[in-house]
């Protein structure tokens, strides 16, 4: 994240949460797991996400569970701190500084106030080489502390935590790396090492992937690059170890994990199927198959009644007892590539982008939330790579949101390529869209652009596709021929060519009126009434990549982009306006202002610009948004405006722009007055405990004097309700909160003589980024309380 | 190296018979192999698994188990009848019928003082092994099925039976059935097809294992009678299961080819609670696996596709070493092929025929590597069935072609071949009383005199003429071994032969004094094959463990070359091949070159070369050929390895110098094999 002005870049949401094994407590209700930053704190039935445990500053690599204390929990991150939460209240407990990133870190009951884990220590000469290190945590009261005793355990261990096991509660850890297993007993203090040979005759690869232990047998179950399990026996003997073999999966097995019974084995891969193997009959297996996306993690909650695994496509499944999937929670689906463009869905707000193979996604970037998937494909998706299989390539949405045109295609080696067009309709009823029309090889190449014609008052919809074949095509909604039960259909309006050139990309002015085709070097405009082609523009060299029409009063403006220059066309003199060399990337027009924002590429990095085509001077621009290209981008309108004066972020006021990093990161452009709004409501609703006396008293006595559960649920309710009327209500309101915010500020400063600091300033500032808040800082939130209460209002209305 | 004409034979259509059972005798090391077609085999595992002994099937002898005790072995097979074995003459010493019909399976006890057989109808007979013989006892409580398998306990007080549905045991001494343990059919569709206990193992701790038709393996505590845990590993049968001596590993052969060892294994490290764990599969066969040997090192199976394999356990063994390396065994170690090199007729030696051919003919030069275009195709001349139940066990044919041997084990049979344009072939109706019983046959040189090893390795000596066939002389020696002759070789001259036993004795004959010469001294693995020099009358002995000794004649002495060879040692490639040296001859044009060739290799020695250095890198022919002549030279070495030819079964060379070369492609012998159980390869 870079520091620019009021202006920050910012992660906006859909982070990964397949990227660590998450974890299930032992009382089955949360799930938590890391996602980005933070840890996420989901509720196994809901699949909500309840809170997120903020406070690292670096990717956290692992979520474990407190062997001492099932309440809390322990993460680990690249920034070199361990941190124990609470996460039920989500409160940071305390932070343990190591000084080294941890790539993963293990625990167990039996080594009490020790953490194992996977460093790289720069003491080694060789560039990347880890060490399992154990940690013993510093027993004292400080929030902060600093981890002194560091002892390695294991050197040349593998980063990927799937790598090592503890086994038998802790009497001996197990390690695999590349072709080799290695166990280490801590009570004699010995390790034995097992080694494979790199494949064998039938071509299968040994390489080690995953390692589970037994939780009561001495058995080390081990996952192999060729699909194979081995499950290890005898292996505190140099040569009388034995293994068997246990052989489902096709590819490489991904996960393993044994039942805290240990009468079960779980076996996941890319199959996308979960297996359960019985202990000791092995010839027995359950399957769940088409779970989704590649299996990548499997995880067992304590008291063995959920499983949970999760996927390749940001997903994380609860599955009751091996049959039955309980809960899904699916984060933003990132494929290796997204070759759609990122579109706004304007009914749902939804951003759409390609999500599953074959899938669009509706993804609610308020809420961080999967809306839904849209199968376009319709076929079945096999999980084996290598496979040439339909992919959604293009995808457009008319401005009324009842249209939605998809482009798929298959291009298997030494065949032909296959496309497809579909165009589906909005359906009220079932408030999503149906197929109307199927077009087979709409043209004979791949398909370059596709746009949808925007008039406002027009009731035809008009639908350009260009195509590598040389040809562009409009598609237009006509009547059924001649039967009465199907409905209109989609048909092929006219075609068009220019001189052989190949069109690259296409658009329509604002109005619908004019038809923008840019041929390699040329800019052909058509009037979409009458296929006329008014006029061409050029500016050679190089071929146009970017069409984009102003908006509003720069409707006269044409922009186009080629691999060294922005150009301006002025469309009334049909002259160039102005140009500028800038190796832009991606080119996106505001849809309700006139500005237009271009990415560009320069050196490594990305720069971004914002301008109005009158206007030579840019509003706003940004060095190095981010690493790598920016292909994708979109500007999303707000729901409400907001009310920037400063001159530099007014730009934002109406809508915001979101982008795909390179890293396939989705990213925004947030405003130090929006920052400080979410902020000042965070803050607000966490102090809702103290907001209300009765909280607050409920907290401050001991539970032993404290009258019946129903007793209180009833003064709980009352405390809630308001007795007047509508028409009385504000008053009533406003005195209700005058009351209890005097009363509230009694009661704050009651706890603040009688608690210590750092309890108050946790309780007070879960969400917020620093741990504990100086007194001046409390005084300010105060001050921030007094100020707005327009929240209330919501909350009692609500 | 020398370029040959080269006879590439493809039509001996050898078929060995399918593997049925198999015991291992720890103490002696010595394993004992029985085909489908009644023939026994004793593979020597201290002597780098060497086929010692063949012991010719016979018609309708089909052996169902084996059973050694001590030195002694008895089969017993579905004729009803109980069988010993003479180890010496290599032939069933005496048989004794159990009536109780078809014996399906054998066993005795620890002592080596009883002998179970399960019968047909339903008894468990137990005979009292005794000198000599054995007699019958008594009969066990008669039930209802046949007895499949038996197994006694380690203290011989009980037996346990597999029956069908059920494993009966049996207490020894009052011939009760003490329990009774119901085995569960197979799931499904086979549910009312009754359940085969193909094999029983018991454990001194009363364990009781069994293997079934519905593909289970069952491990029951036999005191208490329950069933303590099943292994469903086959949708097959598991046909034969071996326990290990020291009772830590059990191993299963099914109906699919895999072999799966159980082992017995504490469940935590340092602790006492041990129990039956499924661990390793082995899969080195494409059919049944129907006979099982579990010895100290290693698991030896085999089954219908032939082959007898040998799979060493890593954990046992060291690793990465000439033990730890897998063998399969899939020809005989004795050359079932006869070559008369004058007049260049071939004769292959089946089980109950043999077939007398004559090679082809082609013209034309070409270069080396190039295929000549046959102008005379080869021709059968003669098969001849054999008379009688029992199968052939040697044969032979005398270098000018004009007569033929065979022997069974109760006879000798000589026709004279007459070949000029038709082929006429006549029995030599009188031959002499001793010729009875023979291992071995050979010709002499001249093709006057018939030589056949008989009993005590004493060799016949008969001549043979136009006229008569004559009885001369018996060769006899004087140490005393009353092993059976194997080897048997004359010289080129007619003045020598040479003897080989399987005590690893080599004597050598003087034929014009008809008396002993001497012995070679005696080398502790057994020789495989020897020859002797037609030009320096040196013997050529090659042994199981792949030593080569040369041992002159006249001076009683092995020669310079041979000590030469013995303090450098012989390249470790060339001691690790696991096959042996079936077959040596000479090359008259050049009398320093040895030909020898086992399985996968025949080799050239040039005696006038120096031997290669020990860890010297051997270049094949295509390098070679690459560099420069001076350097080539500097190369060069006694051993020339070629490798064009897999799966020899014969190479000899004739007296117009083209090789005769006979092959016997092991896809050809699987491809005759009837079709493995199907197997489904991928499923949900």
């Amino acid at each position: 994240m870079v520091e620019h002005g009021d202006i920050r870049v910012v992660h906006c949401g859909g982070s990964k949460i397949n990227f660590r094994d998450p974890v299930i407590t032992h009382d089955s209700r949360f799930l938590l797991c890391a996602s980005g930053e933070a840890v996420k704190v989901f509720s196994t039935s809901t699949e909500e996400c309840i809170h997120e445990l903020r406070g690292h500053t670096g990717l956290v690599t692992g979520v474990l569970l407190r062997p001492s204390n099932h309440l809390q929990v322990y993460s680990s991150s690249l920034d070199g701190t361990l941190r124990l939460w609470d996460f039920t209240d989500g409160i940071l407990i305390k932070t343990c500084v190591i000084g080294y990133p941890i790539y993963s870190f293990y625990a167990s009951a039996k080594h009490e106030n020790v953490i194992f884990i996977v460093a790289s220590m720069p003491s080694d000469k060789r560039a990347e080489r880890f060490q399992l290190v154990a940690v013993h945590l510093p027993q004292s009261g400080d929030q902060m502390v600093e981890a002194q005793e560091l002892s390695a355990v294991l050197s040349g261990v593998n980063p990927n935590p799937a790598a090592i096991a503890f086994g038998r509660g802790g009497e001996f850890i197990a390690s695999v790396n590349d072709l080799q297993l290695e166990v280490y007993f801590f009570k004699k203090q010995k390790s034995f090492r097992f080694f494979l040979k790199e494949d064998n005759k039938k071509g299968g690869w040994n390489t080690f992937t995953c390692v589970a232990c037994h939780p009561k047998d001495d058995c080390i179950a081990t996952g192999h690059e060729d699909g194979k399990i081995r499950l290890w026996r005898n292996f505190n003997h140099k040569k009388e170890y034995t293994y068997s073999t246990l052989h489902w999966h096709h590819s490489a097995v991904s996960s393993l994990c044994f039942t805290p019974e240990g009468t079960n084995l779980l076996s996941g891969g890319v199959e996308s199927v979960l297996i359960q193997w019985r202990y000791n009959q092995e010839s027995e297996q359950d399957f769940l198959p088409r779970l989704g996306g590649a299996i990548t993690h499997i995880t067992v909650s304590p008291d063995g009644s959920l499983f949970c695994t999760s996927h390749s496509d940001n997903k994380i499944t609860i599955i009751q007892s091996c049959v039955k999937v309980s809960a899904v929670i699916q984060g933003l689906v990132k494929g290796d590539s997204i070759r759609t463009d990122l579109m706004m869905d304007p009914r749902s707000k939804a951003l759409v982008l390609n999500g599953k193979p074959g899938h669009l996604q509706f993804y609610s970037l308020q809420r961080d939330k999967l809306l839904y998937n849209l199968d376009i494909v319709q076929q079945e998706y096999i999980h084996e790579s290598g496979l040439q299989q339909f992919e959604v390539v293009k995808a457009a949405l008319d401005a009324s949101d009842s249209w939605l045109a998809t482009v798929e295609e298959r291009h298997q080696k030494a065949a032909e390529l296959e496309l497809n067009l579909k165009l589906w309709a909005f359906d009220e009823q079932t408030q999503s869209f149906v197929l109307n029309t199927t077009i087979s090889a709409p043209h004979d190449a791949q398909i370059t652009a596709m746009c949808f014609c925007q008039p406002a008052d027009s009731q035809t919809t008009l639908l350009v596709s260009t195509s590598k074949d040389g040809h562009f095509k409009a598609w237009q909604l006509a009547a059924p021929a001649h039967t009465e039960d199907e409905g209109p259909s989609w048909l092929c309006d006219f075609v068009s060519a220019y001189h052989g050139l190949v069109p690259e990309c296409c658009s329509f002015s604002a109005d619908g009126s004019l038809l923008a085709v840019a041929f390699q070097e040329v800019v052909t405009v058509w009037s979409p009434s009458t296929w006329e082609l008014l006029t061409t523009l050029s500016q050679p060299p190089g071929a146009v990549s970017d069409l984009c029409f102003g908006r509003l009063s720069c409707s006269k403006y044409l922009l186009g982009t080629t691999a060294s220059n922005l150009l301006c066309w002025n469309l009334l003199t049909c002259s160039l306006e102005w140009t500028t060399s800038m190796d832009v990337r991606r080119l996106v027009a505001d849809p309700l202002s006139e500005n237009m924002a271009a990415f560009c590429y320069q050196s490594g990095s990305t720069d971004l610009f914002v301008f109005k085509p009158s206007e030579p001077r840019p509003l706003f621009s940004h060095k190095a948004v981010c690493s790598g290209k920016v292909t994708q981008a979109v500007f999303a309108p707000r729901e409400e405006m907001l009310e920037s004066c400063e001159e530099s972020s007014q730009w934002l006021n109406r809508s915001q722009l979101y982008f795909l990093t390179q890293q396939m990161d989705l990213m925004t452009f947030t405003t130090k007055a929006e920052e400080d709004r979410l902020l000042a409501s965070s803050k607000q609703t966490s102090l809702l405990l103290l907001f209300f006396p009765f909280f607050s008293q409920l907290l401050q006595t001991p539970a032993h004097v404290l009258p019946s559960t129903s007793y209180l649920c009833s003064m709980f309710v009352q405390s809630l309700l308001i007795s007047v009327s509508d028409a009385r209500e504000e008053k009533a309101h406003a005195e209700e909160e005058m009351e209890s915010e005097k009363e509230e500020e009694d009661s704050e400063e009651e706890m603040e003589s009688s608690r210590s600091k750092p309890e108050l300033a946790a309780a007070a500032a879960t969400e917020s980024d620093t741990p504990a808040l100086t007194k001046a800082q409390a005084r300010e939130l105060r001050r921030v309380r007094k100020l707005d209460h327009s929240w209330l209002a919501g909350l009692l209305d609500s | 190296m020398g370029e040959f004409k080269v006879h590439r034979v493809r039509f001996f259509d050898y078929m060995p018979s399918a593997i049925r059972t198999m015991a291992f005798n720890s103490q002696t090391e010595r394993l004992a192999v029985a085909r489908a077609d009644g023939a026994v085999e004793i593979f020597n595992f201290n002597d780098n698994f060497f086929q010692e002994k063949v012991i010719p099937g016979q018609d309708g002898r089909a052996t169902e188990a084996l059973c050694w005790v001590g030195h002694r072995l008895f089969s017993a097979g579905l004729n009803g009848e109980i069988t010993e074995y003479d180890l010496e003459n290599l032939r069933p010493q005496y048989t004794v019928d159990a009536y109780g019909g078809p014996i399906w399976t054998i066993s005795s006890n620890s002592q080596g003082t009883q002998l179970a057989v399960g019968c047909e109808d339903g008894t468990v007979k137990i005979f009292a092994i005794l000198e000599e013989r054995i007699q019958f006892q008594r009969n066990l409580n008669r039930h209802k099925g046949r007895i499949i398998s038996l197994c006694w306990h380690p203290s011989s007080a009980q037996i346990a039976a597999g029956m069908t549905d059920m494993i009966t045991i049996f207490d020894a001494e009052t011939g009760h059935a003490t329990r009774r343990l119901l085995v569960d059919r197979a799931m499904g569709a086979s549910k009312n097809k009754e359940v085969v206990v193909w094999s029983v193992g018991y454990l001194s701790d009363h364990t009781i294992i069994s293997g079934d038709s519905a593909g289970k393996v069952q491990i029951w505590n036999g005191l208490t009678g329950t069933l303590v845990r099943t292994y469903l590993v086959t949708k097959w049968d598991v046909l034969v299961l071996s326990v290990s001596k020291d009772e830590s590993s059990v191993i299963a052969g099914t109906s699919e080819g895999t072999v799966i060892q159980f082992q017995f294994i504490s469940s935590t490290v340092d602790q006492h609670d041990k129990e039956w764990v499924r661990t390793r599969t082995f899969r080195n066969h494409s059919h049944d696996v129907s006979a099982l040997a579990h010895t100290d090192t290693a698991v030896v199976s085999g089954g219908m596709d032939t082959q007898l394999v040998v799979r060493p356990l890593l954990d046992k063994v060291e690793k990465n070493t000439q033990e730890s390396a897998l063998r399969k065994i899939a020809f005989p170690h004795r050359s079932l092929v006869g070559c008369a090199k004058k007049a260049g007729l071939l004769l292959f030696q089946f089980p109950d025929h043999l077939e007398l051919w004559k090679l082809g003919e082609s013209e034309g030069h070409g270069k080396p590597g190039d295929r000549l275009p046959v102008k005379r195709k080869p021709e059968k001349l003669i098969e001849l069935k054999r008379k009688g139940e029992d199968h052939i066990c040697c044969s032979a044919l005398s270098a000018c072609g004009g007569w033929l041997a065979y022997s069974t084990v109760s006879s000798v049979r000589l026709y004279r071949i007459q070949y000029n344009n038709t082929i006429s072939i006549n029995k030599v109706s009188k031959l002499p009383k001793e010729l009875r019983s023979v291992h071995q046959l050979c010709f002499s040189s001249d093709s006057s005199k018939l030589f056949a090893s008989s009993c005590q390795s004493s060799v016949i000596v008969v001549a043979v003429s136009q006229q008569e066939c004559r009885y001369l002389h018996t060769l006899k020696h004087k140490t005393g071994s009353r092993q059976p002759v194997h080897l048997l070789c004359a010289s080129d001259d007619g003045k020598w032969l040479a003897t080989a036993n399987t005590d690893c004795e080599i004597h050598i004959y003087n034929l014009h004094k008809m008396k002993l010469h001497c012995m070679v001294p005696v080398y502790n693995s057994c020789p495989t094959t020897i020859a002797i020099h037609p030009v320096t009358n040196n013997l050529i002995s090659v042994h199981a463990d792949q030593q080569i000794f040369e041992f002159s004649l006249v001076q009683k002495e092995y020669t310079q070359w041979s000590r030469r060879l013995q303090t450098q040692g012989l390249l470790s490639l060339w001691l690790e091949r696991d096959t042996p040296i079936t077959h040596i001859t000479f090359n008259p044009k050049n009398p320093d070159h040895i030909i020898l060739h086992d399985t996968y290799m025949f080799c050239i020695i040039d005696q006038s070369l120096p031997f290669p250095e020990l860890n010297a890198v051997l270049w094949n022919q295509m390098i070679l050929k690459s560099l420069p002549v001076s350097q080539r030279i500097g190369q060069s070495h006694a051993f020339k390895i070629c490798k064009s030819f897999q799966h020899l079964m014969c190479v000899s060379l004739l007296e117009d110098l083209s090789l005769v070369v006979v092959e016997r492609p092991l896809l050809d012998i699987m491809s005759q094999l009837p079709a493995p159980v199907r197997q489904k390869k991928f499923a949900t």
